[in-house]
């Protein structure tokens, strides 16, 4: 396959960047679209040019490391993958691919295709966990919790914190990552003694992070590789308003 | 343990911070939405009465009682605050994500992800902005301190027949209902004359008709959106907020709105 990659160039988080189109020749079509870039990159570096920065690690869809915009979707053109999931034979030979970086003010672009998602970890650390004490280890199972209770508990913490939601929303809303984790914990007992001040703390932090409001177009949920519902945003909201009117304590 | 302190210790502080949070912002958005939406339904069923043949008796009757009822006066200035208050949340929510995002995407493929409707929910609001201040000053101002016309009712309440005459200006004082003789008499202003005046202007009907487009558009997704917001997703009623949403506000009422210019406009 033959492709022309329009391939957004950014020196630093300074800088601004522009589109930079790059031949893609003889590509296989059962190459990912990371190794695409690859081979790219290798052809790059040998003319002596600086080579395309994009984030990847472990390459089998569970790290949330690939981030890549790739013609107008997060994610490119599949449902419920990532990137490094995303193979050539889902483009035509011939086309040309508008590749990306995520386009929030929350993320600021480190250079060329990655950006510094770390507000997701501040987010987290403001209430993403269970405080337990340590001791023996608990049985297991001790607490019966109902199967289809545990099941959207599990679907929720599938989040692998990509960003993808944030990159398809109209208004760069981190609604349906922040809910995610909200409601991971907050369908589990080990969630509840934390739970009010939880959703407080993380909806405050997403809020100072700058990420936009939601609108429930659902683009977040078609877009996001592990198929995160928006009836998380939705018990996030639930559990914001009943904290904020029904409960005493303020996180 | 959650290390993040606030100081919430009045209700002032704490509601403070809920209404200045993205989440609260979009629950006034909600719930002022939502406030609209069963004020479309009253006025619609009250404007039903545009299309009975009896001269506009029952409709300026009605339209009397509208706006001297009390608790409805009452009510009418709350629903003018609301409009007002959806109008500057929804710009400030808006302001507020385009910061969120300010280099914007060389391509963006929003059409494989979300609705239209969803994503202009801004623009067609505009729309409506304008269609109320136009309706508003075409009938509404009108009517309190307008130039609009006056009528006679007579009505012989053993047959049931009704005259309608006319009023000067100089022989009309107030809305007066009364029995004289076996006679019903109402004096009104004739808003019903001045509805079926406006609605021969081409241009107006097709405003009016643009109007409740964009009504049928934002309340497509409107009126769902605001009950995920406010967190009602059970299984079991969503089906029905969708059906309602889409089929109710989405369809019926705007066509049955835009039915009445189009009514005064062909048939009368």
């Amino acid at each position: 396959m033959n492709l022309t990659l329009k391939v957004w160039r950014q020196p630093n988080s300074d800088a601004k960047g522009s589109f930079v189109n790059y031949p893609a020749q003889n590509i296989s079509p059962d190459m990912s679209f990371l190794e695409m870039l690859d081979v790219v990159n290798e052809d790059l570096v040998k003319k002596g040019e600086d080579p395309i920065h994009f984030d990847h690690d472990c390459r089998e869809g569970i790290c949330g490391m690939c981030s890549l915009h790739i013609n107008g979707r997060p994610h490119g053109p599949k449902q419920a993958i990532t990137t490094c999931q995303l193979h050539m034979r889902s483009f035509q030979n011939g086309q040309t691919i508008t590749i990306e970086p995520w386009r929030a003010t929350a993320f600021p672009v480190i250079k060329d295709l990655a950006v510094d998602r770390s507000a997701f970890d501040r987010i987290q650390r403001a209430g993403g966990f269970v405080s337990v004490n340590t001791g023996g280890v608990p049985d297991a199972n001790a607490i019966a919790i109902p199967k289809p209770v545990a099941d959207e508990a599990f679907n929720s913490a599938t989040c692998i914190g990509c960003g993808a939601c944030v990159a398809a929303c109209k208004n760069a809303s981190a609604m349906l990552f922040v809910s995610a984790k909200v409601s991971q914990m907050a369908l589990l007992p080990q969630g509840q003694p934390e739970r009010y001040k939880r959703v407080q703390a993380m909806v405050t932090q997403m809020d100072e992070e700058g990420f936009g409001s939601c609108t429930n177009t659902g683009a977040c949920e078609a877009e996001c590789p592990k198929e995160i519902k928006i009836t998380n945003i939705a018990r996030m909201n639930r559990d914001f308003f009943t904290a904020k009117f029904f409960k005493q304590e303020e996180a | 343990m959650l290390t993040k302190t606030f100081k919430n210790d009045t209700l002032m502080s704490s509601l403070k911070d809920t209404f200045t949070s993205s989440l609260g912002k979009k629950l006034i958005m909600a719930l002022t939405g939502l406030f609209l939406c069963t004020f479309l339904v009253v006025h619609l069923i009250g404007n039903l009465q545009l299309f009975k043949n009896d001269g506009g008796k029952a409709f300026n009757d009605y339209a009397y009682f509208m706006t001297h009822f009390t608790p409805i006066k009452i009510v009418s200035y709350l629903l003018y605050t609301s409009i007002i208050v959806h109008a500057l949340y929804a710009l400030l929510l808006t302001t507020a994500n385009k910061k969120a995002r300010k280099v914007s995407y060389g391509a963006y493929n929003g059409a494989a992800n979300s609705p239209w409707t969803s994503r202009n929910m801004g623009i067609l609001g505009t729309v409506l902005l304008v269609f109320i201040v136009v309706h508003m000053s075409n009938f509404w101002y009108e009517y309190h301190w307008g130039k609009v016309p006056f009528v006679e009712y007579r009505t012989d309440l053993s047959t049931g027949q009704t005259t309608q005459t006319e009023l000067a200006a100089a022989d009309f004082k107030d809305y007066v209902k009364y029995t004289d003789n076996g006679v019903e008499i109402t004096r009104a202003k004739d808003l019903y004359a001045t509805t079926a005046f406006a609605f021969q202007t081409w241009w107006l009907v097709a405003l009016y008709v643009l109007g409740m487009a964009a009504l049928s558009f934002h309340l497509i997704h409107g009126f769902s959106s605001a009950f995920q917001t406010l967190g009602w997703d059970h299984k079991k009623y969503v089906p029905l907020i969708k059906t309602i949403g889409i089929w109710g506000f989405g369809v019926l009422i705007p066509l049955a709105f835009a039915a009445m210019p189009l009514y005064f406009f062909f048939c009368k």
